[in-house]
């Protein structure tokens, strides 16, 4: 059973925009964007480089996405599915804001 | 490989005698042809240099080179197995042994010949005509002659008043010289005018400086007193001049096929029948040298069509040269002129229609037939605009209007034309003759997929000759479009119904400064909630904000619209690094910033290159490290070169005057003051400029967005060109400018385009599209004709004098160095990965990764 973690004050993260924090020696990405954060893996499972964090977020289609900076493929924060090709996933983690500050569960 | 395969299974020998326009056409032709694979082709050409444009030949004297004009793209004929043979002429054809033998030498079978020997310009025999200073005008060399004569005199005359004629005399005005041009008949272009027309012609071309001595037949040409010649006319009156260039027609270069027995024209030509075919089976003629229906064609465009007669024979397909329409609109002397079928009347019972509009010098006549049903010919001097609607009215024979005049009378309020739209036109028209190219094609082509104008010309050349069939070509793109349904949905993306153009207009004028703002007034809602954005219109926005306010990147509302590149000022690379690139303007570089450069590479372990626009990149940068790599470049006096922008990259620069023994002016002070004026300013993409101190263009200035080449004169300015994945080469602008000029204009052209363009549009695309073309931009950019040239200046000169440095911001200000760290929330250090490769590290693979074989380079502070 993952354990919810401290990360940062929600002062650190920067609206509709991403930050990398490294939990548990991994690479996580934590997305703030509509009062919510969302934590995924910082690799991008097809250029194979940690950048996720680095990429521009919004929404298509309605869904909360993440594009990637290096060949734009969109992610969704929330299944971490990728777009263009649905069997391809960024690993997502259960993450949320408390007392202005941001947790995130990483196994 | 692929010539020796090629040889292979050969089966026939093709040989091509000349390598003119039509020439080189028929072999494109035939390259693309589906039996190309069993042909052998040899061409000969006795000019020293491959097939180039004749048509443009007066652009040579504006600053177009030699290699500008080439129709050969390099490799064109390597690459496709073809054997040429230049400076050999052809002088010997052996029809019964079916060979060929060239001035060199040369022998060589055929067993299928195309003559495309072309024509020489008609030197009338006046005694004195080979007197030095006697020219003519066909070739390079001729021209090279003509600037030897211009160089040491100051008059020149043209003898010859048509087409050709008047196209010389615009040369001579480039040259500098004071012109005259003179002809035998009692009007300009006898061929083509009537009476009316060619007076109005005469007019606007006198008023242009040029003297034009109608009705005038030359006795001879002695040794002049203060000039190199005299003519002495038949009336008793003289010329002095220095030049006289002869344009007095053409006559089909034959001999060879006289010399061989081929059937020729009583007054010259290589017969041909509807297949292109002489009097002998395997032997083709095209071109000006062939005679067709007892017509020889001076024009490109049916020379070109039996090329493509030619090589449909060739491939065993049906296909004939049913002769071909001599209407023309051209641009003499910045003059329209227009001339389509038969502008006499000469038929005794036709009716003709006449406008003239003395005040704006435009003048057009309707020729039509006894019932007013068919449109036999017209003329149009001034005003050429109706010409495409006209000539496809003739061409398809398409019933007249009850009022005929009403195709030439002014258009103001009720339209009559709509009648003649796109939709009018049968599916065979052809719309672009000089790529033959019709209505079905583009139709076919829109159905296709083609949205854009720039789609069309892609993919079937139609607009990319001469360019006068853009217009119509446009008009039936647009209907096409609207039929199909196809809403030409120009939407920036999900979230904006707009073009980058109109948010652009909307910021501005609503003083919209934050993306929230613009998402609240103008975006979509998905299912009644605001949505977020995406990559796409938040770069627009933020490219926006940064080109109207020059807004900066790193500011915490500004951040979520920038890419990284913009958010770490840097280019990311494939493994997360960045590349760093400060600006060495126009390429200039002191040792002791050269060692800097090195001393930080070292430091932190950087891989470094010189790049494709001359600057120094040093590559492998971590984020974490950015800041402090850019104290120290800023310590050493560099700042950031924007080469993660979209902005100004770099000015390439040749070394110019101050060393170079060729250079004609200070191509490196120009670039480094082109760099310094224009650096950070946000466009819709990036722009690379190009400054070449004479035209061996050592800069490759043609081939960028803003590129400027010294002349003797001054600058010639050229625009809208680009490398990259689609090359383009630039147009020429403007010639003879000073520095100040150069500015004025690149001021007023690069805001134009700011406002204008659509998202990522390079200049090229944005000039493609821009109705009116290069012609519109330059009475925009030049003539002021929209009355914007003094706020475009404004504009220009409030974003340079706000420029910074966006290294020195960032490095300004803790709250946006903070976010260069790895991680939010602890020290270390993300690990990155490298393998050396020839003493320098790269990133490593991803197996070299997984195989353990990659090192972690550690920084050495």
């Amino acid at each position: 059973m993952s354990q919810f973690q401290y990360v940062c004050s929600v002062d650190a993260l920067v609206a509709n925009s991403g930050v990398a924090a490294l939990i548990n020696g991994q690479q996580i990405a934590l997305f703030y964007l509509a009062g919510q954060v969302y934590a995924t893996s910082n690799y991008d499972p097809i250029c194979h480089a940690f950048v996720m964090s680095r990429g521009m977020v919004g929404d298509l289609k309605g869904q909360l996405m993440v594009a990637s900076p290096l060949h734009k493929e969109h992610y969704n924060l929330q299944t971490g599915q990728c777009f263009e090709h649905p069997d391809i996933y960024l690993t997502v983690y259960p993450s949320r804001i408390e007392d202005h500050a941001v947790w995130v569960s990483v196994p | 490989m692929q010539q020796t395969q090629h040889t292979q299974h050969a089966a026939q020998t093709i040989v091509v005698v000349g390598n003119g326009m039509v020439g080189h056409s028929f072999i494109e032709k035939l390259v693309k042809s589906p039996g190309f694979k069993q042909f052998n082709v040899q061409v000969f050409g006795e000019e020293p240099r491959m097939a180039y444009d004749r048509v443009y030949l007066s652009s040579y004297f504006s600053g177009k080179t030699a290699d500008d004009l080439s129709l050969v793209t390099p490799n064109f004929y390597q690459d496709n197995g073809v054997s040429i043979h230049l400076n050999d002429k052809v002088v010997a054809l052996d029809l019964a042994a079916k060979t060929v033998t060239s001035a060199s030498g040369k022998t060589v079978a055929f067993d299928k010949l195309v003559l495309a020997t072309g024509s020489y310009p008609f030197v009338p025999p006046i005694t004195g005509n080979d007197r030095p200073g006697c020219l003519v005008y066909r070739t390079i060399e001729d021209l090279e002659a003509m600037k030897a004569v211009a160089a040491t005199g100051k008059v020149g005359v043209v003898v010859g008043g048509g087409l050709l004629g008047l196209e010389a005399a615009k040369a001579l005005v480039d040259l500098g010289l004071q012109t005259h041009v003179v002809e035998f008949a009692p009007r300009l272009m006898p061929v083509q005018l009537d009476e009316g027309g060619a007076a109005l012609l005469k007019r606007k071309i006198e008023k242009l400086g040029v003297r034009v001595h109608t009705a005038h037949a030359t006795k001879q040409i002695v040794a002049g007193q203060t000039c190199l010649n005299k003519m002495e006319f038949a009336d008793g009156e003289f010329l002095e001049t220095d030049m006289v260039l002869f344009s007095a027609g053409i006559r089909p270069r034959d001999e060879l096929a006289k010399l061989a027995g081929l059937v020729t024209g009583p007054r010259g030509g290589i017969t041909i029948n509807d297949q292109c075919l002489t009097s002998h089976p395997d032997v083709f003629a095209i071109g000006e040298c062939a005679l067709h229906n007892g017509m020889i064609y001076g024009l490109v465009a049916p020379g070109y069509a039996m090329a493509q007669v030619a090589v449909d024979t060739l491939n065993a397909e049906a296909a004939h040269f049913s002769g071909a329409d001599m209407s023309t609109k051209l641009k003499l002397m910045g003059v329209d002129v227009a001339s389509i079928g038969d502008p006499h009347g000469n038929d005794e019972t036709a009716l003709s229609y006449v406008y003239e509009n003395g005040p704006e010098e435009i003048y057009k006549k309707l020729v039509v037939s006894a019932d007013g049903q068919t449109l036999l010919g017209a003329v149009l001097v001034g005003d050429a605009d109706d010409f495409g609607n006209l000539l496809q009215i003739k061409l398809n024979n398409m019933t007249l209007p009850e009022h005929p005049d009403s195709l030439i009378l002014p258009n103001r309020g009720g339209s009559t034309t709509e009648l003649f739209g796109p939709d009018a036109l049968p599916n065979s028209a052809q719309l672009c003759s000089c790529y033959a190219v019709t209505k079905g094609q583009i139709v076919e082509a829109v159905a296709g997929g083609c949205c854009t104008m720039a789609d069309i010309k892609a993919n079937t050349q139609a607009g990319t000759g001469c360019g006068g069939c853009v217009q119509l070509v446009t008009n039936v793109l647009n209907s096409e479009l609207t039929k199909l349904g196809v809403e030409v949905n120009t939407d920036l993306c999900e979230h904006f119904g707009f073009t980058r153009q109109e948010l652009y207009h909307l910021c501005k004028v609503e003083n919209i400064t934050t993306f929230e703002d613009l998402m609240a007034r103008h975006g979509h809602h998905h299912d009644g909630h605001q949505g977020h954005g995406c990559e796409i219109c938040k770069q627009a926005a933020g490219n926006i904000f940064a080109s109207l306010w020059n807004s900066y990147a790193l500011e915490k509302d500004k951040i979520p619209l920038q890419d990284t590149n913009d958010n770490y000022l840097g280019n990311m690379q494939k493994d997360g690094t960045y590349s760093v690139i400060p600006r060495v303007p126009g390429g200039e570089i002191t040792p002791q910033k050269l060692i800097v450069l090195g001393q930080i590479a070292t430091q932190y372990g950087l891989y470094t290159k010189i790049n494709g626009g001359q600057r120094i990149v040093l590559f492998g940068a971590q984020m974490n490290d950015l800041p402090d790599i850019w104290r120290q470049l800023i310590a050493a006096g560099f700042e950031s070169g924007q080469a993660y922008a979209k902005a100004l990259r770099t000015v390439k620069s040749c070394v110019g005057s101050t060393w170079c023994r060729y250079g004609l002016d200070d191509s490196v002070t120009m670039a480094i003051e082109l760099e310094n004026r224009y650096k950070g300013l946000r466009s819709p993409h990036k722009i690379k400029m190009g400054v070449s101190g004479c035209t061996r263009e050592c800069a490759e200035a043609q081939a960028k967005d803003i590129g400027l080449i010294s002349t003797e004169e001054g600058w010639n300015l050229y625009v809208c060109g680009n490398g990259g994945m689609k090359p383009r080469h630039a147009d020429l602008f403007a010639t003879k400018l000073t520095q100040a000029q150069v500015f004025q204009y690149v001021d007023r052209l690069l805001m134009f385009y700011i406002k204008t363009a659509d998202r990522l549009q390079r200049t090229a695309t944005w000039l493609d599209n821009l109705e009116g073309g290069l012609t519109y931009l330059q009475a925009v950019v030049i003539d002021d004709s929209l009355g914007l040239a003094a706020d475009l200046e404004a504009q220009m000169a409030q974003l340079h004098a706000s420029y910074e440095c966006d290294w020195q911001r960032a490095i300004n200000n803790p709250e946006f160095t903070q976010r260069f760290k790895s991680f939010v929330n602890v020290e270390d250090k993300a690990p990155q990965p490298f393998v050396l490769e020839r003493g320098q590290i790269r990133p490593a693979t991803q197996a070299e990764r997984l195989a353990g074989i990659a090192v972690e380079i550690k920084q050495i502070a």
